[in-house]
């Protein structure tokens, strides 16, 4: 049975000044095919000024089932938000 | 396009819970689910809830794919080059939706070479409706009216769906498919208002159309057993039988404005209720789909098979080009 | 004699339609779902340029025909497409390597084109030329792709060019009416494109591991409206709708 290309991860630039954001895969043989499906997939409605694609096997994932060591620490840093301060009022912009 | 609930034993394969899940994870994976959590590819779900969506997501991709064919039929021959370019876009959002979807359903550990492979031998479906043929032009303006805009109806509770990929994936489909309903009601707009043959023409392609269209929305509530678990999996929404009234009370109208008779004696607005009544579906007819006696079953499998046969030396000269380029840069 | 300026659109939006109706040939059978898209894009870029080159043949004509009616009323001896673009679409290689040699002379046309003298065309060249910059693009990645692929590809993209370099001449000739049109700015030197053609087509034919092969008896009359068999075909089964029914809109 013939086989399949690989898989890879593409992501747009919808505009300049924005990061790019994933969209979703396609397959192909190569790189330089992978940016030509990508364009030919994900960006026909003007979509995107950039594109990247990444092999998927490439990627390294946090593990979800660490999830609260990984994450939830962050939650009690309360005072890294800039609500965390009360200003007198007196302070107009800061 | 999308279907549901096809393949009654596929369905109930993938029914028989693992016993050796841990019921502490099944318990926090049921409560995420309930609270309308999204659940993504590394996450712990039950075996029945990955198998159950591969075939779903899969079937819907399948669908996309075939679905490409019948319009394909009359893309050759479209009668002015705006609708040739109207109907090549839409055939090849059609591709899109397919990927995307393959795209999903990798996410949980099928490959889409595996899928294709099923859809190949026959084990896995696709959406009935693709079985029946496109004999007219007409017929592409009511797979566009008809068949997109009950797919729509399927599609658009999808977009909350549990399984994350799978509702990203929807949401970009039901962006792109706005314009395939509004393409195929205009195309159909254009010939009630021509000449007598295309009225006639329209007419005959919506008594074609019709209950098919009807039929997309899988078996009647009392005998589609794995509605209930799938709604509480939240990858499925609404029932059957809710989506498929739902399409009724507003394609109906339509059709008057279009002034053309939809073929069902018995179709009457219930003042009571607050929806039209309709006649009773034929589920032998369907079944008979299901189980691949549609019209044009062999056709469709046999020209998905044949692309990917002739297309296998392509794939394979990528893959050696590629392996070469890597040889050259070890060597460089 | 027809204007030459009308005879020249068609020309221009000839080539670009028949090839856009060979490529919705592929449609759904692609090597892969992605392939499929990516002949569809082509598709459809050839089918808006077709409409643009099209609309302005009718309006230069001045006899009340739009685009459609060009499409669909002309017979195949009042088609002005060059004879590559008709040819049957083959295998995967056949239909790359009919792209990759159209639209590497296209781009160079469509990049002159966006000084002629004619502002309209000059529009429309300039919006098509990227469209065509990218075809040459994806076109060549296959062409080289598969010619230095297998064995098997490779005797594919071989056998695909070696039938198209005979009709590779007839995209570069310029006879009296174009002369006559590039002499005041409005029609491009074809000749003057054939050696950037050579250069860069040569370069991509031996990145694929191929030869160059100059066809000793090289075709035309595509541009006189003498076609192939093939394409009266085409047209049949492109027409027949409109041909049918020819009181009716669509």
């Amino acid at each position: 049975m013939s086989r399949d290309w690989p898989l890879w991860e593409v992501f747009v630039r919808p505009r300049g000044g924005l990061e790019h954001r994933h969209v979703g895969s396609v397959h192909a043989p190569d790189a330089e095919m992978a940016v030509r499906h990508a364009r030919d997939t994900y960006t026909r409605r003007m979509e995107g000024v950039s594109l990247w694609v990444v092999r998927s096997n490439d990627i390294t994932a946090s593990d979800p089932d660490r999830s609260a060591e990984m994450f939830e620490p962050a939650e009690s840093k309360i005072y890294r938000h800039p609500t965390f301060y009360d200003l007198p009022d007196a302070v107009k912009h800061m | 396009m999308y279907t549901t609930e096809m393949d009654k034993k596929a369905a109930d394969a993938g029914l028989a819970q693992n016993d050796a899940e841990d019921p502490a994870k099944v318990a926090r994976f049921e409560e995420r689910v309930a609270a309308d959590e999204f659940i993504e590819p590394n996450d712990w779900m039950p075996e029945a809830y990955r198998k159950t969506l591969v075939r779903q997501i899969s079937q819907h991709a399948h669908s996309e794919i075939v679905g490409m064919l019948p319009e394909g039929n009359w893309l050759t021959r479209a009668p002015s080059l705006a609708r040739k370019a109207i109907l090549l876009a839409k055939i090849q959002d059609e591709a899109g939706h397919g990927l995307y979807l393959y795209c999903a359903a990798e996410t949980l550990g099928t490959s889409r070479q595996e899928m294709i492979e099923a859809l190949h031998s026959g084990k896995a479906k696709y959406s009935t409706i693709f079985n029946y043929p496109t004999l007219t032009w007409a017929d592409i303006g009511a797979i566009g009216w008809l068949v997109d805009g009950a797919a729509i109806m399927n599609q658009v509770p999808l977009q909350r769906t549990s399984y994350g990929p799978y509702a990203r994936a929807m949401v970009r489909i039901c962006k792109e498919e706005s314009f395939h309903q509004r393409q195929g009601f205009d195309l159909l707009l254009q010939l009630v208002n021509g000449t007598p043959e295309q009225k006639a023409m329209a007419q005959d392609a919506l008594g074609r159309w019709w209950w098919p269209s009807l039929m997309m929305f899988g078996p009647p509530d009392d005998q589609s057993p794995n509605t209930a678990r799938s709604m509480r999996w939240r990858i499925k929404r609404e029932t059957n039988d809710e989506l498929r009234q739902r399409f009724v009370d507003a394609t109906v109208p339509q059709a008057e404005l279009l002034g053309l008779k939809v073929p069902d004696p018995d179709l009457t607005w219930n003042e009571e209720r607050g929806h039209y009544d309709f006649g009773e579906i034929d589920w032998a007819e369907f079944y008979a789909v299901v189980r691949g006696d549609g019209p044009l079953a062999k056709e469709r499998l046999k020209a998905r098979r044949d692309a990917w046969d002739q297309g296998a030396w392509v794939r394979e000269a990528a893959d050696a080009y590629e392996a070469k380029q890597a040889q050259r840069s070890l060597a460089a | 004699m027809a204007d030459p300026l009308f005879e020249y659109l068609q020309r221009l939006g000839d080539d670009s339609l028949i090839l856009a109706q060979r490529l919705c040939e592929w449609c759904g059978r692609a090597p892969s779902v992605e392939v499929d898209l990516s002949i569809a894009n082509m598709g459809l870029d050839l089918l808006g340029q077709a409409q643009l080159f099209l609309a302005y043949a009718g309006e230069i004509e001045g006899k009340g025909r739009d685009e459609d009616a060009l499409a669909y009323h002309r017979d195949a001896a009042e088609f002005r497409n060059c004879l590559l673009v008709e040819q049957p679409n083959g295998d995967f290689a056949q239909t790359m390597a009919r792209q990759f040699l159209f639209s590497l002379h296209r781009e160079l046309l469509l990049e002159a084109l966006t000084a002629s003298s004619d502002t309209r065309i000059a529009e429309i060249a300039a919006k098509a030329v990227k469209e065509v910059r990218y075809h040459v693009e994806l076109s060549s990645d296959w062409v080289i792709r598969l010619g230095d692929g297998t064995d098997e590809s490779h005797r594919r993209m071989e056998e695909g060019l070696d039938w198209f370099w005979r009709f590779v001449d007839e995209m570069f000739e310029l006879d009296a009416l174009e002369t006559e049109l590039a002499s005041s700015g409005i029609a491009a030197d074809r000749r003057a494109l054939r050696g950037e053609f050579d250069r860069r087509m040569t370069e991509v034919v031996e990145r694929a591991t191929l030869e160059v092969k100059p066809s000793q008896w090289p075709l035309s009359g595509g541009r006189r409206g003498r076609h192939g068999e093939e394409l009266s075909r085409m047209l049949a089964e492109m027409q027949v709708l409109a041909r049918a029914y020819p009181d009716a809109r669509w």
